[in-house]
């Protein structure tokens, strides 16, 4: 990981002194090896904070909204997932596409910080990792963890590659994975309907609304979101009902049906770790169930699932009832 | 003399129906005209198309009390915007399906498509959904509690 | 001072919720927070950190705060206060405070009980007996020590320590006594030399924790022109979505919108948490005072670090429970900004 951050450093250096771009944006570093944030970086001095390790999981796409629109070209890199979100938001005009230069940056998973206490370490001072083994180096000592266990749960199930890129940075093979990341959802399927009610009941419980999964969901680019429009009817802030948390999420959820790419990143800041992607990952395998397998994100143009038709889709009634796959 | 107070309290469930202003909405006035009757617990909102109805809609009108919620547009390819009611059947077939994930009973929620002529089917449709409705019971898991607090 | 076998704790909750209503943090969908005790409940006092802090028994997300009903230009109220009319609120105890959490609700306190007094707030707290307990396993995002306070001895209406085998009790209040005493058959003498033991040994890994020694010298209230119009609030606060997790994991966090709600019946007029993160937080008639969301995150912490200690003789509003550390989408806090803007020791 450190040859890929030296090689990023390199490029982002060389972008920011001819002038090719006006900034790039990536990681610096934080506290812990843990926590790095996104950042932007405007001189080859500010890079010496520059970071890119098995923390970085943050998407960096929606960040470009904001910068495309400023002077000057944006550098970004994007990992495999990233890319998708990317195209997403050129195909809806939300970024410039032609003030963004892409560094596609290898990725083979990030790792869940409490995934990691969770086992019990703590304190967390470097992670070396060699195929499915992960070295946790703590002030407790060295710890070796299975790799699988401690991934970002939207890493989990990736499979995704770049789809788009200007350039690319990567120095290792990923290796070739072959996992259904519809299992969960279909577990739930085959719940009965009071198990699934229960099950949702218990995780939409511990909303508290603070807004992350859709502030950092890069498929929720609105400029005023319903939710936060007093005249809309629904804008309640908090969750007094536990009507407020369903229409909530529900709501959210399909307004990103189609255009979510299962990036994962709502799963991953819920503070309260509800599992959020099983919600739009079940509008996605619907869409490929009933209308043909879409990958939101493939390319940056081209109609959705849901502003599109055909003469002949199933009837709600019928798709409810389970009469096609 | 009846003893009132065993007497159960029949369940009349609160029906929502969404009908688009050019087929569905004549339809429901063609049924009353031709004296065909269909339950008063209806309570149809006339809409411009089948499409206009916003899944939020939908979802308000649990929380305010609905048992279940019904939409009807004009039969597909005869839109009178042409296109709007295709939309409105991937979207409802999407919201359906994804209710149904959440363990909202899936009978609550239907779409049917009702022409101006078919005063009969509308009818038909409206008293077929509120006896399943009825047959289902109140619905309590998509509801607001606040909303029927004094009632 | 007391103890009690840890297999007995349970017959202790069952006690006190004979009488009183009981909050312990407890793991539900995953997640350790507060909720009310029922048998059969996963207890977890060896969570460091509750997602949601103690702050929500006191000052809950959502409360009720009236219901009306209006009728041309009339106004009949139907329910006002805490409670229904006749009522009274069943006194509760909250146990297991850790001491970074029991400091934060001193200062909710100076906020909700000074003049004029927040009825709703004051009622929760007057029903409360607070059980406080000792952190042994402090992690890296703590730095309660840094604001004064010693983790390894929480005050309360009863402190206690848990090891192993014993949570020791020691009653400091006539509210803590009465607790005891609902319990006494229970407790067995001793503990002392135990609890000294592990006090000694969470010091010890407190003074080595990485944020043990932040520099808080330059938030004084005569720095306030100087901090709010540095230059490096803009880098810091870039990465912000804007999202309220900061402020709603928060324990000293108090901010608070008034809604309406039509009922069937009326309107209910409730009250819940509001966000200085939130685009809308200082929404007014004439538009709003704080446009960017590095004003907004810049309110944050100069409330945290000057604005309220200023107005309270120096007492930040930080408690260094480090949930923000924990919690923030991308990784910002308070740690970060402390550091960039404290003192010269930080660097």
């Amino acid at each position: 990981m450190k040859d890929v951050e030296l090689k990023m450093l390199e490029r982002a250096k060389a972008l920011l002194e001819s002038g090719e771009v006006a900034r790039v944006i990536g990681w610096k570093k934080g506290e812990f090896i843990y926590d790095p944030a996104p950042a932007s970086f405007e001189t080859v001095d500010e890079l010496k904070d520059f970071v890119y390790n098995w923390f970085c999981g943050a998407n960096l796409s929606k960040y470009l909204i904001q910068a495309s629109k400023k002077e000057g070209k944006t550098a970004v890199f994007l990992k495999p997932c990233d890319t998708y979100s990317f195209n997403q938001l050129v195909k809806e005009h939300r970024v410039k596409r032609e003030n963004i230069h892409v560094i596609a940056v290898e990725c083979l998973g990030k790792f869940d910080v409490a995934k990691i206490k969770a086992q019990g370490v703590s304190s967390i001072v470097d992670v070396e990792v060699q195929n499915k083994e992960v070295k946790v180096k703590s002030f407790g000592g060295e710890t070796v963890l299975n790799k699988p266990e401690i991934l970002l749960t939207k890493c989990e199930t990736c499979q995704k590659t770049h789809q788009v890129k200007d350039e690319e940075i990567i120095l290792h093979d990923r290796p070739e994975r072959d996992v259904n990341r519809f299992a969960e959802v279909e577990k739930l399927e085959a719940m009965t309907p009071d198990e699934r009610f229960a099950f949702w009941r218990e995780q939409l419980q511990k909303c508290i609304r603070c807004n992350a999964c859709r502030n950092v969901c890069p498929a929720c680019s609105c400029v005023k979101c319903v939710f936060d429009n007093p005249a809309s009817g629904i804008a309640a802030k908090a969750n007094d009902d536990k009507f407020e948390e369903q229409l909530f999420h529900i709501i959210r959820a399909f307004h990103v049906a189609g255009r979510c790419t299962d990036c994962g990143e709502c799963s991953r800041v819920c503070p309260q770790n509800i599992p959020l992607h099983l919600l739009n990952r079940k509008f996605i395998k619907d869409i490929d169930g009933l209308y043909g397998e879409y990958q939101a994100g493939e390319t940056d143009e081209g109609k959705t699932p849901l502003t599109s038709y055909t003469e002949n889709d199933i009837e709600p009634t019928d798709a409810v009832n389970g009469e096609a796959k | 003399m009846q003893d009132v107070t065993t007497e159960k309290k029949e369940f009349t469930p609160n029906i929502v129906a969404f009908c688009c202003n050019w087929c569905s909405y004549a339809g429901a006035d063609l049924a009353g005209s031709s004296r065909l009757s269909y339950p008063a617990n209806v309570k149809i909102i006339r809409v411009p198309c089948s499409c206009r109805v916003n899944p939020t809609f939908v979802l308000k009108a649990f929380q305010q009390g609905a048992d279940g919620v019904i939409l009807c547009g004009c039969h597909p390819g005869d839109c009178h915007y042409v296109t709007g009611n295709y939309y409105t059947r991937r979207r409802m077939a999407l919201l359906f399906n994804f209710l149904n994930y959440m363990g909202i009973e899936k009978e609550r929620t239907r779409v049917e498509w009702v022409s101006a002529a078919e005063g009969q089917k509308f009818s038909a449709v409206m008293n077929d959904f509120v006896k399943t409705v009825t047959e289902l019971g109140e619905n309590k898991r998509l509801t607001d509690l606040r909303v029927k607090e004094g009632e | 001072m007391l103890k009690i076998a840890k297999e007995r704790l349970n017959e202790l909750y069952a006690k006190i919720s004979e009488s009183m209503g009981l909050f312990i943090p407890i793991k539900k969908g995953g997640e350790v927070n507060y909720h009310v005790w029922g048998e059969g409940k996963e207890v977890s006092l060896e969570t460091l950190k509750t997602v949601k802090s103690p702050k929500n028994m006191f000052f809950p997300q959502t409360e009720n705060m009236m219901k009306f009903k209006t009728e041309g230009k009339n106004i009949e109220i139907l329910e006002a206060g805490i409670r229904k009319q006749g009522d009274e609120l069943k006194p509760f105890v909250a146990f297991g405070v850790k001491a970074c959490d029991y400091k934060a609700i001193e200062v909710l306190d100076k906020v909700f009980l000074a003049e004029p007094v927040d009825t709703f707030y004051q009622a929760r707290r007057n029903a409360t007996t607070i059980v406080t307990l000792a952190c042994s396993k402090p992690e890296e995002s703590c730095f309660c020590g840094v604001f004064g306070i010693d983790a390894t001895n929480p005050q309360g209406d009863v402190s206690t320590w848990l090891d192993e085998k014993y949570l020791y009790w020691q009653a400091n209040t006539e509210k803590g006594e009465t607790l005891t005493s609902l319990a006494s058959e229970l407790f067995e003498k001793g503990g002392e030399t135990e609890v000294e033991a592990q006090k000694t040994s969470t010091k010890a890994v407190l003074a080595q924790l990485p944020f043990a020694n932040l520099d808080l010298s330059r938030f004084k209230p005569e720095n306030l022109n100087e901090l709010f119009d540095d230059t490096r609030w803009e880098e810091m606060s870039e990465a912000c979505l804007g999202c309220g997790t900061c402020t709603f994991v928060c324990p000293t966090c108090q901010c608070f919108d008034i809604r309406d709600f039509k009922t069937n019946d009326g309107v209910i007029r409730y009250r819940c948490w509001d966000s200085c993160m939130y685009s809308d937080f200082t929404l007014m008639a004439h538009g709003n005072s704080r446009t960017t969301q590095m004003q907004r995150f810049r309110q944050r912490f100069m409330h945290k670090l000057v604005y309220y200690p200023s107005q309270n003789d120096g007492l930040y509003s930080c408690v260094g429970c480090g949930r923000c550390v924990n919690k923030c989408p991308q990784n910002l806090n308070i740690v970060k900004v402390i550091k960039t803007l404290g003192g010269k020791k930080n660097d």
